[in-house]
């Protein structure tokens, strides 16, 4: 057996390409970023912040330059009516970001929401791409009638709002959970929006995968494969499957940057991560009563997912870029 | 021809099909989602969710329950809520339609005039600081959420800024029929269009953008350059022109979309009375009379504008056409 030298194979060109993109760069880093603080939320609550932001603290006070201040502050109305909550101190140590109206402390529980929004459109993203992917290469690659089934399913799908599709299944499933014969998910799991998720995102991914598998159907080395006598099974393994992978690695950042805009919406209409757990959506809809008063605690989590979706977008255009993918098309609610 | 349109309406039937049938299945055969304990209430006795079981049909084989649902929504439009007084759904629904139709069609103006004056900027400065600007600013608008934009909208224009000249004219949130008055419509709706228009200008800048980068390399773009037009004749006249097909399409797609209520968040945040605010309500009380209408209310929008979008290329391109 000879030894192959292979200096420049399809990946590692692609790499080389990505890593001269300075876009592709700095989202990566900032995606990077992101992670490495959410997973330092427990030691960020326990070390820095000293609370615990899953407590309601309404009678708590913290320790700003030396001084004993209540979380909650009394109103300046004229009858000094009601308590709001304490805004941002800017100091790590006492409420960075202030305080929700439950006296916890906004920046600790941001971290932890991103753990549980970066989780839960990664996996579903992760989901999405291969249950796609399996609806996609069945439809192009077998085509008739399994072809027309499937693509028939999706349309139906596709038709309705994706976000009501979304908000009809969180719905149903969170107030008793989701029992199908052995499977039982408790309502309160993050598994609920993960499924949920990448299943409203299925047509949307499964419809370039579709496309590309044809267009490769119709290939010269696919011919020239089945002329050999290769079986189906090794054409769609050997020929197919290598191929669409660009397909499925460039359309991953971008139905992560969905899933993300989408458990968002379902967390800010309290049926998705639901309390006392936090994701970026949940915090948003506890900042909206304070909008008017206290408009960091909303405000701040926004920021989170515009940059997070930014930084998946552009590394999904940079990706796209590198690995010469065309047809990838976008669409999302509103 | 002919058989191609008919394939094609025949089609969009059995999509609708479909559909009310999925909808169906999601809230009556899903386990654990049983309309009867909602509308009994939480405490209710073993004997009232039988009779409510009774009473409602609830005990009947599914198919019967399916029929009798879809009779009662289109043939007799006869179908009451479950909740709220069993106030009925149809002319609901046609109260919600008018405020959903203003927010979508004015944010539909707004979105297509600056989307196609980003694209067209953008192609035409292809490769600048300026083209990479508006592209950037594209790829922004598509990642802000919309609910978030709309607090964010809210707490500029209802609060922060609210006293100074620049929004001292926004009124309180809420919708004012165009009835009572032009202005008093349009200034209840131009932050809500704005809000609603962010995503779908980013969208369709960088859609046109592409497409009409890819239509400069096409042979009949030389042609009309070979003629001697000037570069402004040639991309308004011949390149716009055949890049707006995608746009065409996905605005169709996208319009039908939103006023079958996709607006939902937007409506939501700004506390609009639409479609997608009443199917919103539908589903937290588990209405299900009130959800299946708005979603077949929906569905219809947005296989119409399919089928529509679809007949569009029919007539508008050849190889399509004989095809088929």
């Amino acid at each position: 057996m000879t030894a192959r030298t292979r200096t420049h194979g399809p990946w590692a060109v692609a790499l080389r390409s990505l890593s001269r993109m300075p876009s592709a760069i700095a989202s990566a880093s900032v995606l990077l970023l992101l992670v490495i603080l959410s997973a330092g939320a427990p030691f960020y609550a326990a070390h820095i912040a000293h609370t615990d932001p899953f407590e309601s603290d309404v009678a708590g006070t913290i320790t700003l330059h030396g001084a004993d201040i209540p979380v909650m502050q009394p109103n300046n109305n004229r009858l000094h009516l009601g308590l709001t909550p304490i805004g941002p101190t800017w100091v790590p140590s006492a409420d960075l970001l202030g305080a929700d109206s439950q006296g916890r402390d906004v920046a600790a529980r941001l971290l932890y929401g991103g753990r549980n929004s970066l989780l839960i459109s990664s996996c579903a993203a992760l989901l999405c791409i291969v249950l796609a992917a399996t609806v996609g290469i069945c439809a192009g690659f077998f085509g008739g009638i399994v072809d027309i089934l499937l693509s028939r399913m999706m349309d139906i799908m596709w038709a309705i709002p994706v976000y009501l599709f979304a908000i009809s299944l969180s719905i149903v499933t969170v107030s008793h959970g989701l029992r199908i014969g052995p499977i039982s998910i408790r309502s309160d799991s993050l598994l609920l929006p993960i499924c949920i998720i990448a299943l409203v995102y299925v047509p949307y991914a499964a419809r370039p995968i579709r496309g590309r598998v044809m267009s490769l159907r119709q290939s010269e080395f696919v011919l020239a494969a089945r002329c050999l006598g290769a079986s189906r099974r090794r054409i769609l393994l050997r020929d197919i499957l290598p191929n669409v992978s660009t397909t499925l690695i460039v359309l991953a950042p971008l139905v992560m940057a969905l899933a993300l805009l989408a458990e968002s919406a379902l967390s800010f209409l309290s049926i998705g991560v639901q309390a006392p757990a936090a994701s970026w959506g949940t915090i948003i809809q506890d900042g909206q009563g304070l909008i008017y008063t206290r408009p960091w605690v909303a405000i701040a989590p926004g920021l989170a997912i515009v940059i997070t979706v930014l930084a998946l977008n552009v590394l999904g255009d940079a990706l796209r870029d590198a690995l010469d993918v065309r047809e990838t098309s976008r669409r999302s609610g509103a | 021809m002919i058989g191609a349109v008919l394939r094609r309406l025949g089609q969009t039937v059995l999509v609708l099909f479909g559909i009310s049938v999925l909808v169906f299945l999601v809230f009556f055969a899903t386990p654990g989602a049983d309309p009867t304990a909602r509308i009994a209430g939480r405490n209710a006795s073993p004997e009232t969710v039988a009779a409510i079981r009774h009473q409602y049909g609830f005990d009947r084989p599914l198919p019967i329950q399916y029929l009798h649902l879809m009779d009662r929504l289109f043939i007799t439009r006869d179908l009451a809520s479950y909740v709220d007084h069993g106030e009925k759904v149809v002319p609901e629904v046609a109260r919600a339609a008018p405020v959903t139709l203003s927010l979508v069609g004015g944010a539909a103006v707004i979105w297509v005039t600056v989307s196609i004056l980003i694209g067209t900027i953008a192609a035409a400065a292809r490769g600048s600081v300026l083209d990479r600007a508006l592209m950037m600013a594209g790829l922004v608008g598509i990642s802000i959420p919309v609910f978030w934009l709309g607090e964010v909208a809210n707490l500029i224009t209802q609060s922060r800024f609210h006293t100074s000249w620049m929004f001292s004219w926004v009124p309180p949130l809420g919708y004012v029929p165009l009835q009572d008055g032009l202005w008093a419509w349009a200034s209840h709706l131009i932050i809500p269009w704005c809000t609603l228009a962010v995503l779908f200008i980013g969208l369709y800048g960088r859609v046109l953008r592409a497409d009409l980068v890819a239509a400069s390399g096409e042979d009949f773009m030389r042609t009309a350059r070979a003629k001697g037009l000037s570069e402004t004749r040639v991309m308004l006249f011949h390149g716009l022109r055949t890049s707006l097909i995608t746009f065409v399409s996905l605005f169709g797609l996208d319009f039908a979309q939103l006023v079958g209520g996709g607006a939902l968040l937007t409506e939501v945040v700004f506390g609009l009375g639409g479609v997608g605010r009443l199917t919103y309500q539908g589903l937290v009380n588990l209405d299900l009379p009130l959800i299946m209408a708005t979603v077949m209310y929906s569905a219809v929008f947005v296989v119409v504008a399919n089928a529509v979008v679809d007949l569009f290329y029919l007539l508008l391109d050849p190889r399509v056409r004989d095809g088929r």
